[in-house]
């Protein structure tokens, strides 16, 4: 007679018409929106315009995938990692190569698509910020190749860690910009390049190299990124004839977790992990995890998942990787966190090196510490599937940058 | 009445010297800036100095919007853990004495979004803030902020710019109460250059579709620019100026606290002056 609801079943993922995301003011459900200064209100609904025409513009997506294909190296390769499946014995594990694109990350694809529209719109100044520096150097790149001039602003401790990034970003004829305000790392970086931004409104583009910030940049940094996603599915289906049983991708600010997420969220049989930066373990507050230990809340101009204290006031984060090192996160991940359809987990600085080392050994790949998270989780997933299953990792980027964090690690010196 | 309307008012009924009508004055200071028991003590004597409105700030972690006088005045407090409890607190000892002078709070969303609104509006409201300035909520997110202060009658601030455009000024007619505040530049708090002549053009717009009074603030940092802003507007706004005080001692001891307060009325009272003679 009485129909008995689960409470604790989530909403069915099939119902939800993923497409429609985010609202014309850029809500993910209760996440996202426009939280900016007034001096930025109008560049971000110009930027919106722009981004609303060139989306169905022929041309331009027609110029996109171009350079993809001829500058980036497009499509990246799906391989399958035969020894690391037999190390792991479970399910067989293939990696979306996102470090072989030229940059040698993912950041790139966004930043080939944010950089055409700089361009369009006739800016002549590309203002970024960085974490790990693979963005700021994706950046550099474009605004090399486009002529125009490159601030990048990095936090003084990721300075440190990711020297050679630095210096290549020089090399391009960036201008790198130390902050030192605050934690010093990725958040204090992006409040630094608004600043800039607000002040150098009229001829500067902000590449901002997550799904974060203020709408439109989540939802088109996101479609930039989609094109790995849409690849992974048909690479799968050529290799293999089928999708994917889960798909795993680490998220600082989950760009490349929402590039290889968003194409499969409607195809239900798709498992879907996001690893978070989990330091020191989520349990010791000494991480990087703020979906899986954080609560919503407002920065950056989104209201998404953070790390905050009871008076709201953001808190330092934890992480070996300097790109995962960012106490918020997409909003687009915060829905998806909350109504089910993927998993947020977190690997451990430990384990994301335990993972560096046995893909570099096993397969001869030297993954970025980023990366290395999804590695962990990956073989730790796997592990629990069988044979027949197949899984997708997204290598979303090569680890050279890290070799000096690792050898001090280690206690060597280079 | 308001006690912001009421000031507005009685300003705009005393004459300057040429004439026109008075312009407040509005301090900006960080609450819990150097110390936590220099604030209130700064109160009374920026009121005592001439100071017809306060602008009381509420730290946060990432202040995107300020430049790096104001973060480091949001760092000084956040070492003591100043917290909106702290601000609600010290606006409760200011109110045992002064009934009359407004307070307009000024902060970022997330720490009231973390109290909720409605929360704040009513603890906002109970201790004696008048209004609320939140840099990072803009009217188009403004939903359930604005009737959530308007249930506690506080009076939700809003900014605009220069980069503001004709429609979006029209918008914020229907949001706006208290007085609009106008960012006098594209930059950050603190800010260098200041063209007084922009200023008036844009003022000029804003008041044929608000009938609000109109602060100026970022880039006012001495006399002679207070002066020639209020003769365009109905406030000056004076924050950097001011806080670059607070570095002269920690503010720990009753003598390093009258110094920094001595050093801050002085700059008041020139302003004053100046503002007066236009």
């Amino acid at each position: 007679m009485t129909q008995l609801i689960d409470k604790s079943v989530k909403q069915k993922p099939a119902s939800v018409d993923y497409s429609a995301m985010p609202d014309e003011r850029g809500h993910f459900g209760v996440y996202g929106g426009i939280f900016a200064s007034e001096t930025l209100m109008q560049a971000l609904d110009e930027l919106r315009d722009v981004y609303e025409k060139v989306k169905t513009d022929k041309e331009f997506q027609k110029q996109f995938d171009t350079d993809l294909a001829q500058y980036v190296g497009r499509p990246s390769p799906l391989y399958f990692a035969e020894r690391l499946t037999q190390q792991v014995g479970g399910a067989q594990i293939y990696l979306k190569r996102e470090d072989l694109n030229h940059t040698g990350a993912h950041k790139i694809n966004n930043t080939i698509g944010q950089g055409l529209l700089a361009k369009m719109m006739g800016k002549k100044r590309i203002i970024a910020e960085t974490g790990a520096g693979q963005h700021g150097v994706a950046s550099a790149t474009v605004a090399a190749r486009f002529g125009m001039e490159c601030v990048v602003y990095m936090g003084a401790e990721d300075i440190v860690r990711q020297a050679p990034n630095v210096y290549r970003m020089k090399l391009l004829g960036a201008k790198v910009v130390s902050v030192e305000s605050g934690s010093k790392t990725l958040k204090d970086a992006l409040n630094e390049a608004m600043r800039d931004w607000v002040t150098n409104v009229d001829d500067t583009f902000y590449i901002i190299g997550t799904v974060a910030g203020p709408h439109p940049y989540p939802a088109m940094v996101r479609d930039f990124q989609t094109i790995i996603g849409r690849e992974a599915k048909t690479q799968m289906q050529e290799q293999c004839g089928c999708l994917p049983d889960a798909l795993v991708a680490c998220i600082g600010g989950g760009s490349n977790a929402i590039g290889l997420f968003h194409p499969f969220l409607k195809d239900e049989s798709v498992a879907m992990y996001g690893v978070e930066g989990g330091g020191l373990g989520v349990d010791t507050g000494k991480h990087a995890a703020p979906l899986c230990a954080g609560s919503p809340g407002v920065l950056h101009g989104n209201r998404t998942y953070l790390m905050e204290d009871e008076n709201g006031q953001i808190i330092e984060t934890h992480s070996v990787s300097a790109g995962l090192d960012y106490p918020g996160v997409g909003p687009e991940h915060s829905w998806l966190k909350d109504i089910g359809r993927v998993k947020y987990v977190a690997a451990t600085d430990d384990e994301a090196l335990h993972a560096f080392h046995t893909l570099t050994q096993v397969e001869g790949i030297i993954p970025a510490l980023e990366s290395s998270h999804a590695v962990a989780y990956g073989m730790k997933l796997a592990a629990t599937m069988t044979p027949e299953e197949r899984i997708i990792i997204n290598l979303s980027g090569r680890g050279d940058k890290d070799i000096n964090t690792i050898a001090k690690i280690e206690g060597i010196q280079l | 009445m308001s006690r912001l309307a009421a000031r507005f008012a009685e300003l705009k009924a005393q004459k300057t010297k040429n004439g026109g009508h008075k312009t407040a004055l509005i301090p900006y200071v960080m609450t819990g800036d150097p110390s936590p028991e220099i604030t209130l003590p700064l109160m009374h004597a920026m009121v005592a100095a001439g100071a017809d409105i306060i602008e009381l700030g509420a730290p946060f972690s990432d202040p995107m919007a300020d430049g790096p006088v104001i973060q480091a005045a949001a760092e000084r407090s956040l070492e003591h853990n100043t917290s909106l409890h702290d601000v609600f607190s010290v606006v409760t000892e200011f109110r045992k004495t002064d009934d009359k002078t407004p307070i307009v709070m000024m902060g970022y969303l997330n720490p009231i979004e973390v109290m909720g609104y409605q929360s704040f509006a009513q603890q906002a409201s109970a201790c004696g803030i008048d209004g609320v300035i939140t840099v990072d909520m803009p009217p188009v997110e403004a939903g359930e902020y604005v009737p959530a202060l308007r249930a506690k009658e506080l009076d939700p601030i809003f900014l605009l710019a220069p980069t503001s455009t004709e429609e979006r000024i029209k918008k914020l007619a229907d949001v706006a109460s208290g007085f609009v505040y106008y960012v006098s530049l594209k930059g950050v708090t603190g800010a260098a250059t200041l063209d007084v002549s922009s200023v008036e053009e844009k003022v000029a717009q804003i008041r044929q579709y608000i009938d609000l009074p109109i602060g100026v603030g970022f880039g006012i940092g001495d006399a002679e620019s207070a002066a020639k802003v209020a003769g365009c507007s109905d406030a000056v706004v004076v924050g950097s100026a001011i806080v670059k005080k607070m570095t002269l001692n920690d503010g720990k001891t009753e003598p390093e606290r009258s110094i920094i307060i001595k050093e801050i009325s002085d700059i008041l009272s020139a302003m004053r002056g100046a503002m007066d003679d236009v």
